[in-house]
């Protein structure tokens, strides 16, 4: 039974190199990804970087029309569009009257649509897909690479800005008044959410990418009481995800992108459900012993 | 010009959001040691006074001379604008008064017996390890004393600490602001009820956008001060540019009335109100 189990699970990956570079492609964002999502989600920030992934896919077209399906140009372009509109978008809501949100709204629609539009001068239909839903299936050496370095970078630069994010999400007023690190570890902090939706977008493509950021981010409320568990739920979740969705696109044919997302989206609903931090069921079962 | 050390000086100080002042033409000294209350109708500026001390309101014009010590004001706002959902344990919410001394790296296990000792002090004793987000009201404000009392300022603001307080809190809490005055802090509230401010508050400034009366509270509190800053805040056009007010208008006539005799240390001559009415 278990040993069916194993090799249901794990058997693609035994017999597949392009299986196993999409593994370690999807644990290295598994690592990375899901810890900025919690602090996204903590401070209110999860359309938002629904938004800002959206906003790197015409930096990205712009790499692939100049060079094609390059990685380092699709990277570059995408860190540039992404960080360009966050900031963008800041300084919109700062100067003029619309709020944050709207003005990401706008702005993501823009890049969206001006992306799309980009691509189609010189590539294909495949091509197209491949930038919005992702590659996962064939990450090369330089990408696989890529994300390893960006999950260095993200774990790393978590740890050292660590405290004064934290403040920054409690109570930011505070932190302003005893030092002037709040702007700079907020700009710090962007940097990295761009950084991992640009990795993201090499495995799940630019409209998946924020998946298994915010959904392991989100599911990991459901079990963890405090910042310290929510980081090690979400990325064992995450994990658990990319080993899901990979075994179950390759057993059941589907595309590979949506499949982890799914899968992890699978987590999140199962969590809502039987989570121990206020699941539906516990809470239910609650209301039920307080009346009887 | 020259204050007491650790002093904190307003010359000709207004303050407001977006060129809409909130706080006018205040000049005066709080002198180191003060244990001050600030009092008025709501919308007088007192928050906003609060913040320009700490540097979150810009001065639109004159200045606030403040002890340049690093770390040196401490500020509690309205508990409105704190994230409570956030999961943080209530220690991990006292350890922040530590950023002074540990920065964003260095550890805080050295001094966890200071941030338990300062839990005991404000009556939580027992509730380091509950997330924030279980405490009642009353319970998360004698968290943000702690916080205080881990920052260890000289100066210490607070907005309005006891709304939304029950009873005995506010008197622990008192308790704990007459302790830090008798360790020579400044202290610098902003409140409501009249009787605490009289019954704890040796000095007092009653603001209505500009201040009415700075002194000693019995003085301040008088039924003449306090109909004038009603009126005076009623009276405020919402709308008006800097300065927009003509002369002759209600507060203007009042700051007559007072004569010449007026002996508060904020009273400026008829004119300064002028200075800056070409303004857009």
């Amino acid at each position: 039974m278990t040993a069916i189990l194993i090799d249901g699970l794990f058997g693609p990956f035994l017999e597949f190199g392009f299986m196993r570079r999409a593994l370690v492609g999807c644990l290295a964002l598994s690592l990375s990804a899901p810890p900025v999502g919690v602090f996204l989600m903590l401070r209110r920030m999860s359309l938002m970087s629904d938004a800002m992934s959206h906003a790197v896919l015409p930096g990205a077209a712009i790499g692939f029309l100049v060079a094609g399906l390059s990685l380092p140009a699709m990277t570059l372009g995408g860190l540039v569009a992404g960080l360009a509109v966050a900031l963008l978008a800041g300084a919109v809501t700062r100067s003029t009257l619309i709020k944050e949100d709207a003005s990401l709204a706008a702005f993501y629609l823009i890049s969206l649509a001006a992306g799309v539009v980009l691509i189609s001068l010189r590539g294909s239909q495949i091509d197209l897909l491949h930038i919005l839903f992702g590659t996962v299936l064939a990450l090369d050496d330089p990408a696989l690479l890529l994300l390893g370095g960006i999950a260095t970078i993200t774990l790393f630069g978590l740890a050292a800005l660590y405290r004064p994010l934290v403040m920054e999400c409690v109570d930011p007023l505070f932190l302003r008044t005893v030092s002037r690190a709040g702007g700079p570890v907020h700009y710090a902090f962007l940097g990295l959410v761009v950084l991992n939706l640009v990795g993201g977008f090499q495995a799940l493509g630019t409209l998946l990418a924020v998946g298994l950021m915010l959904l392991p981010a989100i599911t990991a409320r459901f079990w963890a009481r405090d910042l310290g568990g929510m980081i090690p739920v979400s990325v064992a979740c995450a994990m658990g995800a990319s080993v899901l969705g990979l075994t179950l696109s390759y057993r059941a044919d589907l595309p590979t992108g949506p499949a982890i997302v799914l899968a992890a989206g699978a987590l999140y609903l199962l969590s809502m459900l039987f989570g121990p931090q206020g699941g539906l069921v516990r809470r239910f079962v609650r209301a039920r012993h307080l009346e009887g | 010009m020259s204050a007491p050390a650790g002093a904190i000086a307003l010359h000709g100080l207004t303050l407001g959001y977006d060129r809409h002042p909130a706080v006018h033409h205040l000049d005066g000294t709080i002198r180191p040691g003060a244990l001050l209350a600030l009092v008025g109708p709501n919308g007088a500026g007192k928050s906003t006074l609060l913040k320009g001390i700490v540097g979150e309101v810009p001065c639109l014009d004159g200045r606030i001379d403040r002890p340049d010590l690093a770390g040196a004001i401490a500020y509690l706002p309205q508990s409105a604008e704190i994230d409570r959902g956030f999961p943080l344990r209530v220690l991990d919410l006292v350890a922040m008064g530590l950023w002074r001394r540990i920065g964003p790296w260095r550890r805080a296990a050295p001094y966890r017996d200071r941030l338990i000792e300062a839990l005991g002090l404000v009556g939580l004793v027992g509730f380091e390890d509950r997330p924030i987000g279980t405490l009642s009201g009353g319970q998360f404000q004698r968290a943000l004393f702690a916080r205080l009392i881990v920052q260890d300022a000289r100066v210490i603001l607070l907005d309005e600490p006891f709304t939304g307080v029950d009873g005995r809190t506010s008197a622990d809490l008192l308790r704990l602001i007459g302790a830090w005055h008798g360790q020579g802090r400044t202290i610098v509230a902003a409140l409501h009820d009249l009787a605490q401010v009289r019954g704890h508050f040796p000095e007092t400034l009653l603001l209505a956008r500009e201040p009415v009366a700075w002194g000693p509270t019995e003085a301040v509190l008088s039924p003449h001060n306090l109909a004038r800053a009603q009126t005076l805040s009623e009276a405020w056009d919402e709308d008006a540019a800097i300065c927009g007010r003509a002369a002759g208008e209600t507060p203007h006539a009042h700051s007559h009335a007072h004569g010449p005799g007026h002996d508060h240390p904020h009273h400026h001559g008829p004119a300064q109100p002028h200075e800056h009415r070409d303004a857009p």
